[in-house]
């Protein structure tokens, strides 16, 4: 039983991390809203006045925006449709009986601790690489042109850098969600003569549906602010400048940091639309 | 009833799941034995694999240009840093939340858990005129904190979910035997609680170390990470593949092994105990 004395102590307990955590997100935060509804050129006289809704209203109908909207879809929805397809099919591979399980799980899960500026540099070079690289002697091999991947093919690069880093993510969670599964409900289908689709897609699959939500919402958050992968690649050329990298270029390379600031509101809007999907499913698992 | 696996299905099981894995850790591997070879090897075509002239100039080499032990040591600072700094505010707080919970517990859990989802980007000008005015920007004290910070949510949630399967019959058990309140504490929480205290630093300690958006923007010279100074390598003059190699080797190889060890605690810690 909770005395009044525990809980007062409890409070002080909690204290230090909800008052670093509210700083964290209310100063930045009002800066930003702050600064959005500025004309706030650093570089070129600084801080110049209001100019109320402004901001907001170039940064939507700048040539860069709609194209940068578009790049992000693009690169969020490949990258989801890959993660979790074959992340589905990996995990019912991985979760058969074989030899040496253990080594097979570590091998996948691997690319998931590679620090992005490593991975987007070894793909950059060793492999995507037009002259050396290790696609272009296996074009050249077959007797074919090499391909220049970051410039001419840079879109699906980018997806397919970013989804070998995620891949392990998805196949981790799905993985540990299909060991849950009851098997003997399988293997009781499996005697009544349902063949394996089916099985599959009555009962493995809607024993995957939230683990399958989960991965959906926590990547599509993460992958709405990818960053490194652009930055060390293409930097944003060739049709990858997503809405974060356009950002990031608003306010650190032409510091136009009112216009920056405004493009951040509705980066933040964007994420928080995704959040609240997430939190309603981790909320609900908190009460159980 | 136990499932009966032929040997035949068993071994098509494991010859696709090896051929994959192989598939998905090629990269990897690659770069491993390219860092063991001379420039010239790692752009010969066709492609060398194992027949070549091992060596280990490269590691050599990339420690005496660019000082590689000094990113290394940033990144350790960085993230053992951020790691223990957010656990020392993070445990007391998880604490109470699992054994004294309020009305207000939930609302509390899921606001912090909202910070997480906030934008970087959105944030960045503030952060990086603070850091200027602060004088923080380029140090390595500036960085720990904000890793701190963005990973303190992460943190708070998995010593929840962990103290939360700390039952609480053990703790009357103790009481009515006439244990004070600091000897509860002491041999009876904390045991219990050291492997989820471990997990969660374990797998904070592999985000912060590779996190690279806040590394790339608040640091130039002196208190880049391992995250900067692979970036660095993208400039063209530094396109020396067996070095990149090498360099990526050694900034990869010790969270690899970390990870490893962390698979289940990673699931718990990154769907904030949604999935276990």
């Amino acid at each position: 039983m909770a005395t009044q004395h525990s809980r007062s102590a409890a409070r002080i307990m909690m204290a230090p991390a909800v008052i670093l955590l509210l700083g964290w997100m209310l100063i930045p935060l009002t800066m930003t809203l702050v600064f959005s509804f500025k004309r706030y050129l650093p570089l070129r006289g600084g801080d110049l006045g209001w100019i109320g809704f402004d901001n907001y209203v170039r940064f939507v109908s700048s040539s860069a925006f709609w194209p940068s909207v578009q790049t992000t879809l693009i690169i969020v929805g490949g990258v989801l449709v890959i993660t979790i397809v074959f992340g589905i099919l990996l995990s019912i591979l991985l979760d058969q009986p074989m030899w040496g399980q253990g080594v097979v799980r570590i091998l996948v899960i691997a690319p998931f601790f590679v620090m992005p500026t490593v991975s987007a540099l070894v793909w950059k070079n060793m492999f995507m690489d037009p002259v050396n690289g290790l696609f272009a002697h296996l074009w050249k091999a077959f007797g074919a042109q090499p391909i220049e991947w970051l410039s001419d093919a840079s879109l699906f690069s980018i997806i397919l850098i970013v989804s070998w880093q995620w891949l392990p993510f998805a196949t981790l969670i799905l993985l540990t969600a299909i060991q849950s599964l009851d098997s003997e409900q399988l293997e009781a289908a499996e005697m009544d003569g349902a063949p394996p689709l089916s099985r599959f897609a009555y009962i493995t699959l809607p024993h995957l549906s939230r683990a399958i939500t989960i991965v959906l919402l926590i990547q599509t958050i993460f992958l709405l602010a990818i960053f490194a992968e652009i930055f060390v690649t293409t930097s944003g050329a060739f049709g990858t400048r997503t809405l974060t990298y356009l950002i990031y270029q608003r306010v650190l390379e032409s510091q136009n940091v009112g216009l920056g600031s405004a493009g951040g509101v509705y980066a933040i809007i964007l994420a928080n639309i995704v959040a609240i999907f997430l939190m309603r499913i981790v909320g609900k698992n908190l009460d159980t | 009833m136990a499932r009966a696996v032929t040997t035949r299905r068993k071994t098509i099981n494991t010859v696709a799941a090896w051929a994959i894995g192989l598939l998905i850790f090629f990269p990897i591997l690659w770069t491993i034995l390219t860092s063991f070879k001379t420039e010239a090897q790692a752009i010969n075509d066709p492609p060398l694999f194992l027949f070549f002239d091992w060596t280990l100039e490269n590691y050599a080499v990339v420690q005496e240009r660019s000082d590689y032990m000094r990113f290394l040591w940033n990144s350790v600072i960085i993230a053992g840093g951020s790691t223990i700094l957010g656990l020392i505010i993070a445990v007391p707080a998880a604490w109470s939340m699992a054994f004294v919970p309020s009305k207000r517990t939930k609302d509390i859990l899921m606001w912090m858990l909202s910070t997480k989802m906030l934008p970087a980007v959105g944030v960045l000008y503030p952060i990086y005129l603070l850091f200027i005015e602060l004088g923080l920007l380029d140090t390595r004290i500036g960085l720990t904190i904000v890793l701190m910070l963005i990973n303190l949510p992460i943190i708070v949630w998995m010593l929840y979910t962990y103290f939360k399967e700390i039952p609480g019959e053990i703790l009357e058990a103790a009481r009515m035997d006439g244990a004070t309140l600091k000897e509860e504490i002491l041999y009876i929480l904390t045991p219990m609680a050291i492997p989820g205290i471990a997990s969660t630093l374990l797998l904070n300690v592999i985000l912060a170390w590779n996190e690279a958006f806040w590394t790339l923007n608040l640091t130039a010279a002196k208190a880049a990470p391992l995250t900067a100074f692979i970036a660095s390598y993208s400039s063209p003059e530094g396109l020396f593949y067996a070095k990149l190699s090498a360099a990526s080797t050694m900034a990869i190889a010790p969270i690899l092994i970390l990870g490893w060890f962390s698979q289940k605690q990673l699931v718990r810690g990154l769907t904030f105990g949604a999935v276990k």
